[in-house]
């Protein structure tokens, strides 16, 4: 099976790319404040236009950039952008009502690793969130339901474990714990060979 | 003097508010209220952070949703909305030199809002009507949960804020656009090219094509461009949002008459679609080009000098007019219904441009102060950099989450709520309103204030500061971590984050309190109950004597609408 990023990984960096760049912008802040209190060493400035021309290029290559660079590392976001074109080796349907979720079949819904899964979660009534979480509580990934809509995500899971379902979205205080624990299990030992997602 | 004493009569006297112009009056009314609404919310938000540390007993499910309910109501429209109304009622007719359109509709407008506010608080706090401010259909109108008297209160007071916001709205817009009995009449045409950034573009334009400037001077000055442009987006959003009001209480009248409507007749995707289209136009809209344009105003002060790059910074505005109506798919890049061209094209790209139109501002302003160094650091300066980091910050944090393969894993987390929403509102706006604060106290109360404690502003600042940084920071992690931002936890899964989260909440709410102490023992209770009163002075007086602001930079600026001539830079 080809190696994928997994959603722990996805937010690790995340975590750490943040952290530097809030680190970085604090500092130039509080060195901006301290530095524009003082005399200035000459009256010659290095900001002219050519210097604002250059950061409004910048701004423009990192506002693109960060979905360039999402759309070649994150391996969802070809499957979402594709999923018309991908047949799934499994589908599962799953309805909300009244707070509640219907699974198709008696929990937890064994999944196999590399298996292209197509999640389909019709509501009833409100609008919910479909989410399937880690016992530690960290997401594997989300969605929101629409009534009265097809909703549906592809994913292909890279790491064995039970996974929790959990409304993402506020359908209101009787749904404020809404969820299944033990819903999903995912088998690693016998891979399914990804292929056709990008 | 005692402490008693302090606090009736003000430091030295406190404010001389006999002196004050009707316009006056209704600005400091408008702020104040604005500020207590400020510390409701505060005080709301902290006890939603202690109970997602430790469930608090007399707290249920529909108690906490109803507060998180009414906080936004509370926090954005009673208390931004107003302190923002307040100040650019006030400082269009200040910077253009000519009256407000009409005082007593002003009068109105601040009486409206706040009614508004706490009609919308009391349907929370006595019916527990908790449908979220997002309001996603059919949850307003679920009466399986929630009562009809809730509804109907909430839509009502919701329904008073936006009117409130047409009458702001009509009021600056006759401001800018009316002839006052004396006065020179001034031509439409260059006056709306002017109040819609198209000058500065032209200008641009004929630069590039080594012309002559389209307008040498526009008749109006960057601020009143960004409080007219942000204006636009304010009207189109109450527009929306009292459409979704009048159909929630057709539904409403539906259950109380039995007239058996079904409530998925309405498309609950296109409902979400055409909500967020107005909603995100106070996000997007008016909360970055109010913000743009007060930064630019408070460089101006600050400095005593022109913008840097003034003609960028128009055209900018003009942009993010485009920007602003079609950047809402980003709030439904987890909607798998929606078209996919839509999460690409509005959600994705154009939000992008965001990134562009905030960073302009940002480097502006900072290159226009750096440009007037040796600065002092007055308490306007020090905000107004608080201000500009917590725009920073949540910036670049709301561009991640307006990602498709981000989204997936961050939509409806604690990040979204936390790096984004609360550090763009708490540090960024709020600090920025702060800043506008301490350098309209003079203008405002005639230079009568002074301020009681130095030491208090600044630990305000910093404990405001960390707090609103502190608080994103572990809303943030927690969110990473998988923690949603609109489910409860309660068995202490997320309560590491979620104390220390709270320490930095107590941080704001204690800055708030030191805040309202200074300024009350600055201004004096007996006094600032008196800018309640009805003033003496002549409607059409903005202030009794121009004062001029003392800049930062030791200049002293002039109360006008086109400040100190320099080269332009662009």
């Amino acid at each position: 099976m080809q190696d994928i990023a997994t959603t722990h990984e996805v937010l690790g960096n995340l975590k750490l790319v943040y952290t530097i760049y809030a680190l970085s912008i604090i500092s130039l802040v509080g060195w901006f404040g301290y530095r524009v209190t003082k005399q200035p060493d000459s009256t010659k400035t290095w900001i002219t236009p050519k210097v604002f021309y250059t950061y409004l290029a910048l701004l423009v290559l990192t506002g693109v950039g960060i979905h360039i660079l999402t759309y070649n590392k994150i391996p969802w976001v070809a499957w979402e952008l594709k999923k018309h074109m991908i047949k799934p080796d499994r589908q599962i349907t799953i309805t909300i009502k009244d707070h509640k979720f219907i699974l198709p079949e008696t929990k937890p819904i064994v999944l196999q690793c590399g298996e292209k899964v197509k999640f389909n979660v019709k509501s009833e009534d409100l609008t919910y969130g479909f989410g399937l979480f880690r016992p530690d509580n960290s997401m594997v990934f989300q969605m929101q339901v629409i009534p009265k809509y097809d909703n549906d995500i592809l994913w292909v899971f890279t790491e064995p474990g039970t996974y929790n379902i959990l409304s993402t979205e506020y359908s209101g205080p009787e749904g404020a714990f809404m969820g299944v624990k033990n819903a999903v299990r995912v088998d690693c030992s016998k891979k399914v060979a990804l292929g056709g997602l990008r | 003097m005692s402490l008693k004493e302090l606090l009736l009569n003000g430091n030295e006297g406190g404010l001389d508010a006999q002196s004050l112009t009707p316009i006056q009056k209704i600005t400091l009314r408008t702020v104040i209220v604005g500020l207590l609404y400020y510390g409701l919310a505060a005080l709301e938000g902290m006890i939603m952070r202690a109970h997602e540390v430790k469930p608090l007993p007399m707290i249920d499910e529909g108690h906490f949703f109803a507060i998180m309910t009414v906080h936004p109501i509370v926090g954005i429209f009673g208390s931004t909305y107003l302190i923002v109304f307040g100040a650019f009622t006030f400082l269009v007719p200040y910077l253009m030199k000519k009256p407000l359109y009409s005082v007593k509709l002003a009068n109105y407008t601040w009486m409206t809002i706040a009614g508004g506010t706490l009609l919308a608080w009391l349907a929370g706090f006595i019916y527990h009507y908790a449908p979220l401010y997002t309001i996603y259909w059919p949850l307003p109108v679920d009466f399986s949960q929630f009562k009809v008297i809730g509804g109907f209160m909430f839509v009502l007071g919701v329904a008073l804020i936006m009117i409130g916001t047409l009458m702001f709205i009509f009021n600056i817009y006759a401001t800018v656009f009316y002839t006052p009995e004396g006065y020179e009449k001034q031509p439409l045409k260059p006056m709306l090219m002017s109040a819609f950034g198209i000058d500065g573009f032209l200008n641009l334009i004929n630069k590039i094509r080594g012309k002559e400037p389209y307008a040498k001077e526009p008749p109006l000055s960057l601020p009143i461009v960004a409080i007219f442009r942000g204006t636009v987006d304010t009207f189109l959003d109450a527009l929306v949002i009292l459409g979704a009001g009048l159909l929630i209480l057709a539904y409403i009248g539906a259950e109380v008459f039995g007239w058996g409507w079904d409530m998925h007749s309405v498309n609950s995707l296109l409902y979400k679609n055409v909500f967020w289209w107005g909603l995100d136009l106070i996000a997007d809209g008016l909360v970055l080009i109010y913000v743009a344009g007060t930064w630019y105003l408070l460089a101006m002060l600050i400095t005593g000098r022109n913008l840097f790059m003034q003609n960028i910074a128009r055209a900018a505005l003009l942009l993010e007019l485009v920007v602003s109506w079609a950047v809402w798919s980003h709030h439904l890049l987890s909607d798998q219904p929606q078209p996919e061209i839509m999460k690409l094209a509005s959600g994705e790209m154009i939000t992008a441009f965001e990134l562009i139109t905030q960073g302009l501002a940002f480097f502006i302003t900072l290159v226009t102060l750096w440009k007037a160094r040796p600065l002092k650091m007055t308490n306007e300066l020090k905000f107004l950099l608080g201000g500009l980091l917590g725009f920073g910050l949540a910036v670049p944090a709301g561009i991640i989450q307006a990602d498709m393969g981000i989204n997936r894993l961050l939509h409806n987390t604690q990040w979204i709520i936390g790096p984004h929403v609360h550090v763009a509102i708490l540090v960024g706006l709020t600090m920025t309103l702060y800043s506008a604060i301490y350098i309209m106290l003079p203008i405002l109360t005639n230079s009568s204030v002074k301020l009681y404690s130095q030491k208090l502003a600044n630990l305000h600042f910093w404990l405001h500061l960390i707090g609103g940084i502190g608080m994103g920071a572990f809303m943030g992690m927690a969110g990473i971590d998988g923690m949603l931002r609109r489910h409860l936890y309660v068995g202490g899964e997320f309560s590491g984050y979620m104390f220390l989260a709270a320490i930095c909440g107590l941080m704001l709410l204690s800055a708030w309190v030191i805040f309202m102490f200074n300024i009350i023992a600055s201004v004096g209770v007996k006094n600032l109950l008196q800018i309640f009163t009805p003033s003496t002075i002549d409607e059409k007086v903005i202030v009794p004597e121009p004062v001029p602001v003392k800049a930062a930079s030791g200049a002293e600026v002039p109360p006008t609408n086109a400040p100190a001539k320099e080269k332009e830079d662009d």
